[in-house]
């Protein structure tokens, strides 16, 4: 095999990795908009939240310490105690959800039959709360995630490819664990749309709102299902991320490579989103890779957006989203 | 019959309602009705004259259009229900047909089906056994049910609204404008359903309906609204034989043809009835 070949595959596998991770943020964003109408812009800053959640629980930090600190003059930091990773994993779960029904209460349900802009604008300040909220609430330094994921270079795939081509190849454990993570999230995802009960009166709800309500459908309780499973899944995306770069602020602006993801798959679509994640994820580091060295680099920053346009432009429904059902 | 009609039970019972859209329109003015057990009842009046937001008010659907029943009540089987969500009603059997059918369009017609049976809690084979049920009813849906409900066509989305509503086992169906948009025949086809469901299965409907003529021929007993309040009523035969009624809804007259210059003399008139 030319080297040239071997080199592509490699930065093809490592696109596909990095594409997972866009997925499951966009995935978020698909689940939401999908049963509300709702664009959240906040989700990315929910895996944040998620992410400081769990560290602050493994860690045993005491929550709002530099506030209580500075209110009593009180030098508190931590309970001293260390919560093994699943423990805490569920306890933010549970954290998750109580804010899925926070937000519902304090905020949408008094939004209902106003403009999708309303609504987005409303995610925007929750975006901007939350982030200061976990700020205060666990502190803003840079912490280091660890829930026992594997991490490092693939040592089975580097001795094997090193074998075959002469050339190892990097893939790292942790991304690998991310794809299959990923892979039966949306599995999961999909069952629980399609073919159950609950599922089924999600996409009723996004269909047309008023009708459900016809039916017996609580739109209260289908919209906090669906903001904890948002947060379930920005729970995954913010351990995934956190683990491998460290939990921090950035992690929110994430947030926003999911949106040339959304608008490849189409905003409706749970596969969708895993579809576009890889595209971009793989896209972006072949694009790189090919072209990049041409052009002088740094192409990463703006191929995936740029995608995005030619897709408004020929196919604003995005790969898979639902067809724009217009009858005359 | 109609004498039978008016011995039944009253399921429902709207008295003297009045009902504020955004706190400041008042939509209807006093409107009071009664629903017979098991009876056709039809709710009629040209546009706006509050035909549908008698319905919302009794499904609880008004307040997710920020609207109130300010004054009045609204009991069924006795007991006052206006305070109900949604969901509650319908557990009690009372369900509404919105206007303009309101599928599920990106489902097929089958989970459209399904989802009538939100509330219940009863078990796959029960639920199967009314499915088959609709499908009896509307022998076309079976046909289509793998198909997404935005596809069918106008008729075969309000067969889907209604066997919809029926999965939820109803014993009272408020049912809004279901000739809207529809070609003659198959109003009348609707119709038809709508009257053996109500002879076979029991089911009572309160039908609010702009085609005075069709509605009038099916239902037991009508009420006239206009511009938010009650301005006749009485049994469905006596209706159609009422002067009034012929010449501004039924388009009849005991002159026969008429002039042009009479259509002046047609609004004088109507102004007593509003």
């Amino acid at each position: 095999m030319p080297e040239q070949l071997v080199f592509a595959t490699e930065v093809f596998l490592n696109g596909l990795m990095a594409g997972v991770l866009y997925a499951l943020v966009a995935l978020g964003f698909v689940l939401i908009f999908k049963a509300s109408g709702i664009f959240n812009y906040a989700q990315g800053v929910m895996a944040l939240f998620a992410a400081l959640t769990l560290v602050g629980i493994m860690e045993g930090q005491v929550p709002f310490a530099h506030l209580i600190n500075a209110i009593f003059g009180t030098e508190i930091h931590h309970f001293g105690w260390h919560v093994p990773g699943l423990v805490a994993i569920i306890l933010t779960m549970v954290i998750m959800v109580a804010l899925a029904w926070i937000v519902n209460t304090l905020i949408f349900r008094h939004l209902v039959n106003q403009e999708p802009i309303i609504l987005f604008m409303a995610t925007i300040g929750l975006a901007y709360f939350l982030e200061g909220f976990g700020d205060i609430m666990w502190g803003s330094d840079i912490k280091k995630l660890d829930v026992g994921l594997p991490q490092g270079i693939n040592l089975w795939i580097d001795e094997t490819t090193f074998n075959i081509f002469d050339y190892g190849f990097f893939i790292d454990n942790l991304d690998i664990v991310a794809t299959v993570v990923a892979a039966l999230l949306v599995v999961a995802l999909v069952i629980f749309a399609q073919y159950t009960k609950q599922g089924r009166a999600m996409r009723a709800v996004a269909d047309d709102h008023q009708a459900a309500l016809s039916v017996g459908i609580s739109l209260n309780f289908i919209w906090v299902m669906v903001w904890s499973v948002a947060g379930f899944v920005a729970l995954v995306a913010g351990i995934m991320w956190g683990t491998k770069s460290g939990v921090q602020f950035s992690l929110s602006l994430i947030a926003l490579k999911a949106l040339p993801v959304l608008m490849l798959g189409g905003f409706t679509s749970i596969p969708g989103a895993i579809v576009g994640g890889l595209v971009i994820g793989v896209g972006e580091k072949l694009f790189e890779f090919a072209i990049g060295p041409l052009v002088g680099g740094a192409t990463e920053n703006w191929f995936a957006y740029v995608l995005a346009l030619i897709f408004l432009v020929f196919r604003p429904q995005g790969l898979f989203g639902e067809k724009i059902i217009e009858r005359v | 019959m109609m004498d039978a009609m008016e011995n039944r039970e009253t399921l429902l019972e709207v008295n003297n309602i009045e009902v504020i859209y955004n706190h400041v329109i008042l939509v209807l003015k006093g409107v009071s009705l009664k629903v017979p057990k098991g009876g056709i009842t039809a709710l009629l009046g040209g546009n706006g004259a509050g035909k549908t937001t008698t319905l919302k008010a009794i499904s609880n659907l008004l307040k997710s259009e920020r609207g109130e029943v300010t004054k009045g009540s609204i009991t069924y089987r006795g007991e006052r229900v206006q305070d109900l969500v949604p969901s509650d009603l319908v557990k009690k059997g009372v369900i509404q047909v919105m206007e303009g059918r309101h599928c599920f369009e990106h489902l097929t017609v089958e989970e459209n089906l399904l989802t009538g049976a939100y509330t219940r809690g009863s078990s796959r084979g029960e639920i199967d056994a009314d499915l088959n049920k609709v499908y009896e009813y509307f022998p076309r849906l079976k046909d289509r049910r793998k198909s997404q409900a935005g596809y069918t066509s106008g008729g075969e989305q309000q067969m889907v609204a209604l066997g919809r509503a029926l999965m939820s086992r109803p014993e009272t169906i408020l049912l809004d404008e279901p000739s809207m948009g529809l070609a003659p025949q198959l109003v009348e086809e609707i119709f038809h359903i709508v009257k053996s469901l109500n002879e076979k299965e029991g089911a009572t409907f309160l039908l609010a309906e702009q085609n005075t003529n069709v509605a009038l021929r099916f239902a037991h007993y009508g009420y006239i609204l206009e511009s938010g309040r009650v301005v006749m009523d009485g049994p469905a035969a006596d209706l159609r034989e009422n002067p009034d009624v012929k010449e501004f809804y039924l388009g009849m007259s005991d002159e026969g043809r008429k002039s042009f210059r009479d259509v002046r003399s047609y609004r004088r008139r109507k102004r007593w009835l509003s």
